[in-house]
């Protein structure tokens, strides 16, 4: 329901653009900011439609040429702060306040606007959160959206790269605001609809496709042999041992070092057909192999990936595909199936003694995306499966309400790069905190939620400890030579090792000379190419035959 | 260049596979080789060095705390060329030269 008064604006608004551009909705290009600037009103909330992989870029560039004199105090909202733009709103007095999930290329520039008062944050949240708020209290006035393909009545083809379309257009079409899309082309033969142009106001072509970042796309050449022996550590202690059906991989090389040892590890360790058939997953390259090898059942697809369109649709069984052929991700739906899922394997840029992580770093405020739903402990999950009662049992040993628990792997290295720790023993996330004004640090993954670390230096399990200074412990007893590793209590790690809370390599039985990259099913984009049956298109830039 | 030069008391296990030397690792960006030689060196351990990177010796002796007491070995010359390599690989390839010698 929307308020009275909000209802006569989005009216008057519409009147205005009717007068000026007649009664169609298609908006030419070269008027776009003429035609900005009469929809948008001073303090309105903007939701521009952006993620870590698609971007409005067309749109951005438009509403940050708008007059400052006449459109102000604007509220921007925007999953991934991606584009130089989105900034530029600020630095030209034309937005005050923003709403993100995720800043990662711009989080360097956003942390020195904060710092100096030009950019004031709402909050930083994960998607599902943001989406959810849209339809609460973060009621979009005006939405600038992304569609591939629309009609002149604002019929709308997202396709493969649908993601968070549906969640926008939904809280701004039934929440009284305006929806605007760029589209790369106008067409009256739409292959199928996604959005229905009723709930479209304006649609304009773009003058290029809008920006897709091939950002889940891992050049298995670049695996070294200290990822692979984590994957493997990784593979025997979690995977092995709980067997979890549902589970969802973050972005990194770590995760898709495992993706490519599950045909060849994973099938030694008898994973196939008893772990890892269901997944909420972009459709990474480097799941060609171990779907071709018939360890997938189905993919939930928060985002399309550049490149795989042809072979995720030569997949129908696997992916979720439309009936013209084509995949239809959404990113609501695809982080609430990660959400319930049984397991999160993913990774940071800090941790701290306690098991804390944030990406967040005193000069880049990169946000959190959506690794703090699939990597939370979920408290409202009610379904049981054998790894959830496998890793209640462990967490919850001597309760007296029996439970289940989420599997929430961090899989990192100990080290981010020469003299760049991984484990500290502060977060910076604290430093963060003062500069942007924020009552507690922006924690990505509390500890709390943390069931396992895996390192080089061997996997802690987080579960079994019942006190936080055996959790401090397990958790220095993996963190290798950085400082808060070398300042580990040594008998207690010892203690620790003992009781199998924390394993090396060698506890495992994993000699380091079986730690190979011959054991990768593929060892270049070539090879998933030809794992593919010639079907994944990788984009130029990861060519190099 | 730096070299360094490092000796630890050894443990109870001397080299057994009869193999004259082992290799672990290339040179090459961010990694490191390391060759392990059988040698009388009456019960000890010696760790030789050339780095491209200066001024980290007690990060490198950590390592090799570590290493010598989880693997024990005894009467073994590891030499080793780094090429800015960070401690856990410079302990994987110690580790993979040892299991090929042991």
């Amino acid at each position: 329901m929307s308020s009275p008064d909000k209802v006569a604006r989005r009216k008057e608004k519409l009147d205005r653009v009717a007068k000026v551009f007649g009664p169609s909705k298609v908006i030419p290009a070269e008027r776009t900011v003429e035609f900005l600037e009469l929809i948008l009103s001073p303090g309105d909330r903007v939701v521009h439609e952006g993620d870590n992989q698609k971007q409005g870029d067309f749109l951005a560039e438009k509403l940050a040429q708008v007059d400052p004199k006449k459109v102000n105090g604007l509220k921007l909202a925007v999953s991934c702060i991606g584009l130089p733009e989105h900034l530029d709103l600020f630095e030209n007095g034309i937005a005050e306040v923003v709403d993100f999930a995720y800043a990662g290329p711009q989080g360097g520039r956003l942390a020195e606007l904060v710092g100096n008062g030009t950019v004031k944050i709402g909050a930083v949240h994960t998607y599902v959160e943001l989406y959810a708020r849209y339809f609460a209290e973060l009621r979009p006035d005006v939405a600038c959206l992304v569609a591939i393909d629309a009609d002149a009545e604002g019929n709308l083809y997202t396709g493969s790269n649908t993601e968070e379309t549906p969640a926008l257009v939904e809280a701004t079409a039934f929440g009284g605001g305006i929806v605007v899309v760029q589209a790369n082309k106008l067409t009256d033969n739409l292959r199928r609809v996604d959005i229905p142009g009723e709930w479209v106001d304006f649609v304009i072509e773009s003058p290029k496709p809008f920006h897709l970042e091939a950002l889940f796309t891992k050049d298995p050449a670049l695996l070294d042999e200290t990822r692979i022996l984590m994957a493997m550590m990784a593979m025997k202690a979690i995977y092995q041992k709980y067997l979890p059906k549902v589970l969802n991989h973050g972005v990194g090389f770590n995760t898709a070092a495992i993706e490519l040892l599950l045909p060849t590890y994973g099938e030694e360790l008898g994973l196939k057909g008893k772990a890892c058939t269901h997944w909420a997953l972009n459709p990474h390259p480097t799941m060609i192999p171990a779907i071709e090898s018939g360890f997938v059942e189905a993919i939930a697809c928060i985002g399309g990936e550049v490149g795989m369109e042809d072979y995720v649709a030569s997949k129908p069984d696997i992916f979720p595909l439309g009936r013209d052929g084509s995949l239809r991700s959404n990113r609501f739906y695809g982080q609430m199936a990660g959400h319930f899922a049984d397991m999160f394997v993913g990774a940071t840029l800090q941790i701290d003694p306690f098991g804390n992580s944030s990406t967040v770093t005193a000069d880049r405020l990169a946000g959190f995306g959506g690794a703090p739903n699939f990597g939370a402990e979920n408290r409202a999950r009610r379904h049981l499966s054998e790894a959830f009662l496998r890793a209640g049992a462990e967490a919850h040993a001597g309760e007296y309400m029996p439970q289940g628990r989420k599997l929430v792997v961090q899989m990192v290295e100990t080290f981010q790069g020469a003299n760049n720790p991984t484990f500290v023993e502060r977060l910076e996330a604290w430093d963060a905190m003062k500069t942007a004004g924020f009552a507690v640090p922006p924690v990505m993954i509390y500890g709390d939620d943390v069931s396992h670390i895996v390192t080089e230096e061997g996997v802690a399990n987080l579960l079994l400890c019942r006190t936080m200074e055996e959790r401090e412990q397990a958790v220095r007893g993996v963190a290798g030579f950085t400082p808060v590793g070398l300042k580990r209590d040594h008998a207690m790690v010892a203690n620790l090792r003992d009781r199998g809370i924390i394993q090396r390599a060698e506890d495992l039985g994993i000699r380091k000379s079986d730690v190979s990259r011959d054991r990768l099913a593929a060892r270049n984009i070539h090879d998933l190419v030809r794992w593919s049956g010639g079907l994944y298109n990788p984009p130029s830039r990861f060519r190099n035959w | 260049m730096e070299h360094l030069s490092f000796e630890f008391d050894g443990g109870p296990n001397a080299p057994k596979s009869g193999k004259p030397y082992s290799v672990a690792g290339v040179v090459s960006s961010s990694n490191l080789e390391v060759l392990a030689q059988p040698k009388d060196l009456g019960g000890k351990v010696r760790f030789e060095v050339n780095t491209t990177v200066a001024h980290f010796e007690d990060a490198w002796r950590a390592v090799f705390a570590d290493f010598v007491e989880r693997s024990q070995p005894r009467d073994v010359l590891f030499s080793i060329n780094d090429f800015a390599a960070i401690p856990p690989v410079v302990s994987l390839r110690l580790d993979q030269a040892w299991e090929a010698l042991a």
